[in-house]
């Protein structure tokens, strides 16, 4: 393991922490809050061993696939310890678990809260909240690529290790122009989002928000209704783009390249007709509960989006639908958002080849000798990327039991309630249901629970894989 | 630059890295999802899998602003479709690993009508390579320009030199000899001299001359060539046919040891100069009854890169032969560098280090004319060689009248199958070649060599 390296991406880290501070500094300052004083103060903390570390650069590059992985794990638990500092600084969270936690959710996109009443909250830190949104969506340690002078395919591990999906590929030779590719199309789509809403009579303050929460997927509010104030056109816009960031960004890329039999692939086709297929069936399941059929309409369009974007803006409370609906929203909670997007959950890309695998292998018991492969989109899907979906599947159900069985044990929460709590963490929605659903918050788990549900967080965002890596006492042996 | 690599072989892939840590935006293409991955996760390359003479694949790799596509696969005429295919649906340049003798003369056909920028042929280029260390065993470094028809040779002044204290510009006269002096390193500096230069002892010192001219040269300055007269070439495969026929051209006694009865019988009729022996080269006895203690040269040129070097390190036993061993694996490059054999000769890496040659030089001048581009004295002076249009500032005036810049050089002329070693009376002619010797960065033209 290359320690010296380790720390020295870290260092960069922390560089990038501290500079992220600078947007709510401003919302501070242009507020004239005493917030201002936490963020500088962490400003402080974090850019001076930043740049202490970042002045010497280690002599061996070389990085590793379980550096990659190493790497991107503590950077994420580093990256949230540091960004938990103003919440506790500015008393807004005096307990530094809550803050943790409520900056984990933030920067994994879950958009959990243990905040009761968010509109008495300092806007500066609001703003903190949504960017933490926007920063981790697309990935921090991507974001670091496209600057930082890391030399050839020493990075591409990083970028493996911290991008959604089974299989990641470079959109451009090197890792650098990717990102930097990644990062432009995800800054001028939650520009679109902004300008959009400020046509739908937002202020400029909800309107960039908003639009740093939907990027991310995230789902951290500041009414607190969530969402069910705003207009119906602000729903609609909110609920179209919650749907655009959880489809693949190398989708838009190739649109832009007008290759459109590459932008639209089996995965996204898959996920539009879920999205749809979904839809339609709830609103007939929950049609008398509204007044009028768009009200019905727009209301499960918006929390079908909420939910399989992971994001988890909230304009009905669907905690009171009938079981039919919140088993289905439970369901697409797992199936998450398509690969390569801003999105959580299981992926659909992994839900199809998992499908196709049991074709396969049933295809398999009644011809024993007819050769079957698995392909996708006309390629075919080689059997690493089949094995590391069938790992991932049951890496995910050990965590999910898990966690599940810690937190029960814990806090007495009943079974809903625990099992929602953690599908809602590990996916990075936020809202589940019951005592964590729509209208509530996760204020009252104790503070091993919140552990729990921290490690889960950061655990589903990552896929799993890089904090499996970090426990796993192989990675620490020479 | 954006280049397009198709085949992830080993020259492939050394080409690949070298590539992209040069700076370059690399695409690599190969049919084997394996090798793409590994490659595409080493470096920072981007890998597609596909064959590399189908336009989508092409297209998927960005072929429509692409400078240059490289196909390196293990067959020519794939390699040679992938560039015509290129070429027609881009507006890259391309280069062909092409390496069946049989379209060996076929390169001039393969750059005027089919607009390949570059064949490559490895075997010939290593054979030529391993020719050249023979002719001049003691020469430090040669490059050659002008396809070989003339060389950059660098040596040391031998002890007792009449060079010793003779102005540069006297050099041609009292020699009665056709040279030019390009470069004279002294101590840590490199200096491209002027006439009244004059020479020291333990100068190192590097002509540009014709071969011919060179060995004529060396042997007025009492330098000793250790030229080698004899010599035994062990494998008959593609680089020794090419080996032995470049030797034999130059006068110098070959013997072809090659185990495959066929072969050798075929090789004998290609080769009527060449002596061709029937035999396994593990067989000392045979060797020896060859006359190997006597040769002034060997080279080893199996399959088998441990029987090479063992033969070698045979030879250099038995005789006092300069030894020349061939070693496919780039691996072991470090370890082999310590057993004291004289040349290794690694053709993969000569394939690659020509194409990155190429590269280095169509970078350096988008939209010029320059030809190739060398690193004479790495990071102080460079070589280029270019194209002369006839708008060019330079042609039509002897060179004693063009205002050069300081410490550039014309080092030679090219016109049609002739070198002329330049001199104040020569006229640069539209269509010529130039070869440049300059210490200044970042010349792109012919142009930027005169004072402005």
């Amino acid at each position: 393991m290359n320690f010296a390296m380790i720390i020295y991406v870290l260092g960069w880290l922390l560089i990038f922490d501290g500079i992220f501070m600078t947007v709510p500094l401003m919302t501070a300052f242009v507020c004239r809050e005493d917030a201002a004083a936490a963020f500088l103060l962490t400003m402080a903390v974090c850019l001076l061993p930043g740049m202490l570390i970042v002045s010497k650069k280690p002599r061996d590059k070389t990085l590793y696939a379980r550096d990659g992985y190493v790497i991107v794990a503590l950077s994420w638990i580093v990256m949230s310890l540091f960004g938990a500092l103003p919440f506790v600084i500015s008393g807004v969270l005096p307990s530094y678990a809550d803050a943790l936690f409520e900056t984990v959710s933030g920067f994994t996109t879950t958009g959990a809260t243990v905040i009761k009443d968010v509109e008495a909250l300092p806007r500066s830190i609001i703003m903190w909240r949504s960017f933490t949104h926007w920063v981790g969506g697309m990935g921090v340690l991507v974001f670091l690529m496209a600057f930082i002078p890391l030399s050839g395919g020493q990075n591409m591990h990083i970028m493996k290790a911290e991008s959604t999906g089974p299989s990641v590929n470079k959109l451009m030779p090197g890792v650098k122009t990717t990102a930097l590719v990644l990062y432009t199309l995800y800054f001028l789509l939650t520009l679109v989002e902004f300008v959009m809403l400020l046509f739908g009579g937002m202020s400029v303050f909800e309107a960039v928000n908003t639009a740093f929460s939907t990027a991310g997927t995230g789902g951290f509010g500041f009414r607190n209704d969530s969402f069910a104030s705003f207009s119906p056109y602000c729903q609609y816009v909110v609920a179209a783009f919650m749907l655009m960031f959880s489809i693949s960004f190398s989708s838009y890329h190739f649109i832009i390249k007008r290759r459109f039999k590459a932008a639209f692939t089996l995965e996204v086709k898959v996920f539009l007709a879920v999205v749809i297929g979904v839809t339609a069936m709830i609103t007939l399941n929950v049609r008398d509960m509204f007044p009028t059929l768009e009200e019905c309409f727009r209301n499960v369009l918006f929390t079908v989006s909420s939910v399989i974007s992971t994001t988890g803006f909230v304009t009905a409370d669907f905690d009171l639908w009938p079981s039919f609906s919140k088993v289905l929203l439970v369901t697409i909670m797992f199936i998450g958002a398509c690969a390569g997007s801003t999105g959580g959950g299981m992926k659909v890309s992994r839900i199809i080849i998992m499908v196709k695998g049991i074709g396969k292998e049933l295809r398999q018991m009644v011809h024993p000798r007819q050769i079957r492969r698995i392909t996708m989109d006309g390629t075919q899907v080689s059997h690493e990327v089949v094995r590391a979906v069938n790992v991932y599947m049951v890496s995910f159900v050990l965590v999910f039991v898990i966690s599940l069985l810690l937190i029960v044990l814990l806090d007495e929460t009943g079974l809903v309630t625990g099992f929602t709590a953690v599908a809602a963490t590990i996916n990075n929605i936020g809202p589940g249901l019951e005592a964590v659903g729509p209208t509530c918050n996760f204020a009252f788990f104790s503070m091993p629970s919140k552990l729990v549900l921290i490690f889960d967080m950061i655990a589903g965002r990552l896929e799993l894989f890089p904090m499996l890596v970090l426990i796993h006492p192989a990675t620490w042996k020479k | 630059m954006n280049i397009i690599i198709v085949g992830c072989g080993k020259v492939g892939e050394t080409l690949a890295r070298q590539l992209d840590e040069e700076g370059n935006r690399v695409t690599v293409i190969d049919k084997s999802p394996r090798r793409v991955s590994a490659l595409a996760d080493a470096s920072d390359v981007m890998g597609i899998v596909g064959n590399g003479a189908v336009y989508d694949v092409l297209r998927e790799a960005g072929i429509s602003n692409t400078h240059l596509l490289i196909a390196v696969t293990n067959s020519d005429e794939l390699n040679i479709l992938c560039c015509l295919v290129a070429a027609k649906s881009g507006s890259c340049r391309t280069i062909a690993r092409v390496r069946n003798p049989e379209y060996n003369d076929e390169a001039a056909f393969f750059h005027e009508r089919l607009g390949l920028a570059m064949t490559i042929n490895p075997e010939f280029t290593a054979a030529n390579e391993i020719a050249r260390i023979l002719r001049f065993p003691s020469a430090m470094k040669i490059d050659s320009f002008a396809k070989g028809r003339a060389e950059l040779l660098k040596f040391k002044m031998p002890e007792k030199c009449p060079l010793e204290g003779m102005a540069v510009k006297d050099v041609v006269g009292r020699l009665h000899c056709d040279v030019l002096v390009c470069i004279v390193e002294r101590g840590q500096e490199a200096l491209i001299p002027n006439g009244d230069f004059r020479f020291e002892p333990r100068d190192i010192v590097s002509i540009v001359a014709s071969p011919r001219n060179a060995a004529e040269f060396f042997r007025k300055i009492n330098y000793r060539l250790n030229s080698v007269k004899s010599v035994m070439v062990v494998g008959g495969g593609r680089i020794g046919y090419y080996v032995s026929s470049l030797l034999s051209r130059s006068n110098i006694k070959v013997k072809l040891v090659e185990k495959d009865a066929e072969r050798a019988k075929e090789l004998d009729s290609k080769l009527p100069d060449v002596s061709v022996i029937n035999a396994d080269a593990v067989d000392h006895a045979a060797l020896l009854e060859e006359g190997l203690a006597d040769m002034d040269g060997f080279v080893s040129l199996t399959n088998i890169d441990e029987e090479n070097i063992l033969l070698s390190m045979y030879a250099k036993e038995v005789s006092r032969a300069k030894v020349v061993t061939k070693v496919n694996r780039l691996d072991f490059d470090s370890v082999i560098s310590r057993l004291d054999l004289d040349s290794i000769i690694y053709p993969k890496n000569l394939t690659s280090d020509v194409i990155v040659r190429y590269v280095r030089a169509m970078k350096n001048t988008i939209g010029s004319n320059m030809e190739t581009l060398y690193n004479v004295i790495k990071g102080k002076i460079e070589a280029a060689e270019f194209l002369i249009t006839e708008k060019s500032p330079v042609v039509g005036k002897p060179l004693m009248e063009l205002k050069f810049r300081e410490h550039t050089l014309v080092a030679a002329i090219t016109r049609g199958k002739k070198v002329i070693i330049p001199r104040g009376q020569d006229v640069i002619e539209p269509g010529d070649s130039v070869v440049i010797v300059t210490d200044l960065k970042a010349i792109s033209d012919i142009k930027d060599i005169l004072v402005k």
